[in-house]
């Protein structure tokens, strides 16, 4: 009584030897990133473990960095609070900074300009992406500082009494705020092409509408644009906060690094995890070096998890415009 | 039908230049007035001042200007102002940098700065002496290591994704992502821990260093380009009996072979001037070299930082002088990049 | 030609459409108040020449349809009616268009406050995504910052007026695009009546909408046409011969389109006087 069903087929492709072989290279060859992060994470962590047996979550907690010494009988103290905090401070301090031109920029690009100008300038944009970071920090310091420490000294003086304003002493050379203006330019161009990328896939039938009720171009702007590409710019600024955290050489040479927690945001004293490595590297005994790998670790981590949360945001702002 | 056709010109009545240059003209005008007046009275001063001081009278006078219509239309032009300055004021520092390293650069640069090291010269001689030959050659050589370890990584990774569409293309994509955001400085502890520490400084080290920095963008930029290759030409060529090997290789990354070099060169771009993962992987030295192994080599980026460490006027000259060389040399690379695209999609 | 009830409805003239334009008091006798009229209207697109010496009257509180095969320019001509045409690059165009008397591409008008007065509706609906339906419906009032005593009545009147009061009043709060299709395009009806237009603009409204929601929208067009001047492009010709008063049909044979005839509905599906309007009223092609 039973009908049978049509049995159903597997469909199998059998590949030749010659394209399995290329295929198990390829796929090899892919995974060498992960082999690569993988080996990364496990030989700083390897490396560094001791360093975490001996100073636990103080390492995270303490802001002391001492190599110690035989002759004084001090014991080594490694604690990169101060460094971590520094690099928060300084990279959040970069994005405000760079947010309205970041937007400005963007928007510019996308609505103001014509299209044979906008490749003109796209292309330019890319190009400063690729200026060096020593770059940066060669100008930061030769050229940009005087004027930032005027700026800075002025800011003290009228609004001093704001505590982040305060300084102890009157040195404004190589402060935060210097470093955070370098930074902030350096993630400009890919906050800003990121940015843009997702403002110009805008639903252009909604500008259209809003043009048709009689909207300025800003207030098309504001009514369909900016809600429409509020992720692109969270994603945008994430990535650049991404590469600020993680930027080394131009904070370093804009950067006074000093190892105690302070929030004085023009004072001469500030803190970087990269930049420590950097500076710490050339005269670090061997314990120091399993510290800054551990620092490292730390770094690694913390930029890690920023690109992963920004690389989502982005991803889910183009995929929802396809 | 009707006859009028050539009688009748084309017109756009939307682009007003007239009316534009009305409102701009006096706008600028009266903006620059205020600006001047400004400087003169008050602490704002040197072109950043005028400048500084022109935008927010230019600001306030279109706001005027705008309010004759009405509100709208002045907040209009304010947003309009607002967003003009913030792209213009984000290039300034891009000029001024572009500015300041070719004219200081230019006083150190001279025939010898090409054909000379440092090994008889030291940073703060005179400029007429010493040179970077070493630090060119010694970048070019990590360059062409790192790209000789990056470039077939990042090709075969897009590969993976874009042809063999394996079940690891997610992930892959995710890593490469990550990858791309490791801190520079990060990757450099890395190597040292691997392959520096114990052996000393190398250039191959700093080779390796940089290749794990250029891998993703060349892996995401190839992958950019290797789906631009129309599925048809794959298809057609799996149709007429071509294996999958075959068709990668004869049909797909011939058709992608400039968008290729496109990404080769971005890669080389983005870590040309990489100076963090030297200090502690290939270091610097002072003579010309060849050796890829078992001493430390120049480079462009830890020339500049040597010389910036010495500190002096005619080091900090030598500084620049580097800055020059390897800010044209990026700029070249890029522009082979650019050359090479706009001929990928011509 | 039609006994206008003279009820603008407008209250927001602005400086640049009071102004008085030199324009043609006679023709503002022909299609009334708040009548809109073309003459010798040409458009290009770069070097292709799209439509060509259109002259045509839309009298005021009327339909008028514009019927005609697809890529005759219709889309295009009711584009140019509020100036929509600035944003495509490449576009130019030649003769002239009158709103009320006045000429809407002179040099002073005031684009913007033109636009108010001419609302439009596309093809597809296209709420604002990230407003409610209330926040959609008073958009236009915020975009250009017109300060109203009563929204609440104002956002019912103009729900209702697009038929849409019933279904949406208890969830105003909501976001637009959680409406169906056929209820999008009427909340976008709601929109552009919100800042009181004299003239709407529909752009083929019910091409994206199944027949009940045509239905629907239909109506709505009948029952504003009573105190506005609607202009309706359409591809369905009973949609044409329901709402419409009179009837412009489009033909482009390859080269620009051209106005083949224009009249009352009723004569244009009945007896009209060029054979091609015949075939193609008759559905024998297009």
């Amino acid at each position: 009584m039973q009908t049978t069903a049509p049995e159903r087929r597997q469909i199998t492709a059998v590949s030749r030897p010659s394209d399995k072989a290329f295929q198990g290279v390829v796929t090899a060859g892919a995974l060498s990133a992960f082999v690569v992060l993988a080996l990364i994470a496990g030989f700083l962590f390897l490396r560094s473990t001791e360093v975490f047996r001996t100073f636990g979550f103080d390492f995270i907690t303490r802001s002391k960095w001492d190599a110690g010494s035989v002759e004084d009988a001090r014991a080594p103290q490694f604690g990169v609070a101060a460094m971590l905090l520094g690099s928060i401070i300084v990279s959040t301090m970069a994005m405000i900074f760079a947010l309205p031109f970041v937007m400005g920029t963007s928007l510019f690009l996308e609505y103001y300009i014509s299209r044979r100008i906008r490749f003109v300038l796209v292309s330019i944009l890319d190009l400063m992406a690729a200026i060096p970071s020593i770059i940066y920090g060669l100008w930061g310091y030769l050229v940009l500082m005087p004027y930032a420490s005027h700026w800075a000294a002025s800011i003290n003086k009228y609004l001093g009494w704001i505590p982040i304003f305060a300084v102890d002493r009157e040195n404004f050379d190589a402060s935060p705020f210097v470093a955070s203006l370098v930074l902030c330019l350096m993630i400009l161009p890919i906050a800003s092409s990121v940015t843009r990328e997702v403002y110009s896939r805008a639903p252009q039938d909604q500008i259209t509408a809003a043009y048709a009720l009689g909207a300025s171009r800003w207030g098309a702007i504001r009514a369909v644009v900016l809600p429409f590409g509020l992720s692109g710019l969270v994603g945008g600024m994430l990535l650049g906060l991404g590469r600020a955290l993680g930027e080394t050489i131009a904070v370093l040479l804009t950067l006074n690094l000093v190892f105690a927690v302070k929030f004085q945001v023009l004072a001469s004293a500030g803190g970087n995890v990269a930049s420590l490595i950097a500076s710490r590297f050339g005269e670090a005994g061997p314990l120091e070096l399993k510290a800054l790998m551990a620092a490292g670790l730390v770094l690694f981590v913390l930029t890690l998890l920023v690109n992963f949360g920004a690389s989502i945001i982005v991803g889910r702002a183009s995929r929802s415009t396809k | 039908m009707t006859s009028t056709t050539s009688l009748v010109t084309p017109r756009r009545p939307w682009v007003n230049r007239r009316n534009v240059y009305k409102e701009l003209i006096p706008t600028f005008g009266i903006a620059g007035a205020l600006a001047v007046l400004i400087v003169n009275f008050t602490g704002l001063a040197g072109p950043l001042g005028s400048y500084v001081a022109f935008v927010a009278a230019y600001l306030t006078v279109s706001f005027l200007f705008g309010m004759r219509h009405d509100k709208i239309k002045a907040f209009d032009k304010v947003m309009t102002t607002l967003i003009c300055a913030g792209f213009f004021t984000a290039f300034i520092p891009w000029v001024s940098i572009l500015f300041t390293v070719f004219k200081r650069g230019a006083s150190a640069i001279y025939w010898g700065y090409f054909t000379s090291d440092m090994s008889v010269t030291s940073g703060d001689d005179e400029l007429n002496l010493g040179g970077l030959s070493h630090a060119i050659v010694g970048s070019g050589i990590i360059l062409l290591i790192a790209s000789l370890i990056a470039i077939p990584f990042g090709i075969i990774t897009a590969i993976y994704i874009t042809e063999i569409r394996g079940r690891f293309s997610g992930l892959v994509r995710i890593m490469i992502q990550s990858m791309s955001g490791v801190p520079s400085i990060v990757a450099g502890l890395f190597v040292f821990a691997i392959l520096v520490s114990g052996r000393g400084f190398s250039a191959i080290s700093g080779a390796v260093a940089l290749s794990i920095l250029m891998l993703p963008t060349v892996a995401r930029t190839a992958e950019e380009v290797l789906k631009l290759v129309p599925e048809d030409l794959r298809t057609s060529a799996l149709a007429l009996g071509a294996t999958q090997t075959a068709t990668t290789f004869r049909i797909v990354l011939p058709a992608a072979r400039a968008g290729l070099v496109t990404a080769s060169m971005l890669g080389m771009a983005r870590v040309a001037g990489e100076t963090a993962p030297l200090i502690m992987t290939s270091f610097y030295s002072a003579n010309f070299s060849t050796d890829t192994s078992g001493h430390p080599l120049a480079s462009l980026p830890m020339y500049i930082y040597q010389n910036f460490s010495n500190g002096t006027d005619l080091a900090l000259s030598r500084a620049w002088g580097g800055a020059a060389v390897l800010l044209t040399l990026i700029f070249i690379i890029f522009t082979i990049a650019r050359l090479a695209s706009g001929r990928a999609k011509g | 030609m039609d006994d206008a009830t003279i009820q603008t409805g407008s209250n927001m003239n602005t400086d640049a459409n009071t102004a008085p334009q030199g324009g043609n008091p006679l023709d503002e006798g022909r299609v009334g108040i708040n009548g809109l009229q073309t003459k010798g209207v040409h458009v290009w697109f770069n070097k292709h020449h799209v439509l060509e010496d259109i002259s045509l009257d839309f009298p005021a509180n009327s339909v008028t349809g514009l019927i005609g095969p697809s890529g005759c320019g219709k889309s295009t001509f009711l584009r140019l009616l509020n100036r929509m045409h600035e944003f495509i690059p490449g576009a130019a165009m030649a003769g002239e268009v009158f709103l009320d008397g006045k000429e809407i591409y002179a040099p002073d008008v005031d684009v913007t406050a033109m636009r108010l007065k001419v609302g439009m509706v596309f093809q597809k609906p296209n709420p604002f995504p990230s407003m409610t339906i209330g926040q959609n419906v008073l958009a236009g009032l915020k975009l250009a910052n017109i300060k109203v005593q009563d929204k609440d009545s104002l956002l019912e009147e103009c729900l209702t007026r697009a038929g849409l009061w019933k279904e949406v009043k208890d969830r105003l709060k909501t976001s637009g695009g959680s409406l169906s299709g056929g209820q999008q395009q009427r909340l976008c009806i709601a929109r552009a009546l919100a800042v009181k237009p004299d003239v709407l603009l529909m752009d083929e409204p019910c091409s994206a909408l199944d027949p009940a929601s045509t239905l629907k929208v239909e109506e709505t067009v009948v029952q504003l046409s009573s105190d506005m001047t609607i202009v309706i492009v359409t591809h369905n010709m009973q949609q044409a011969a329901r709402v419409s008063d009179h009837c412009a049909f489009f033909l482009s044979d390859g080269g620009p389109g051209v106005i083949v005839e224009a009249d009352r509905t009723s004569v244009i599906f009945s007896t009209p006087s060029d054979p091609r309007t015949a075939d193609y009223v008759q559905g024998r092609f297009g």
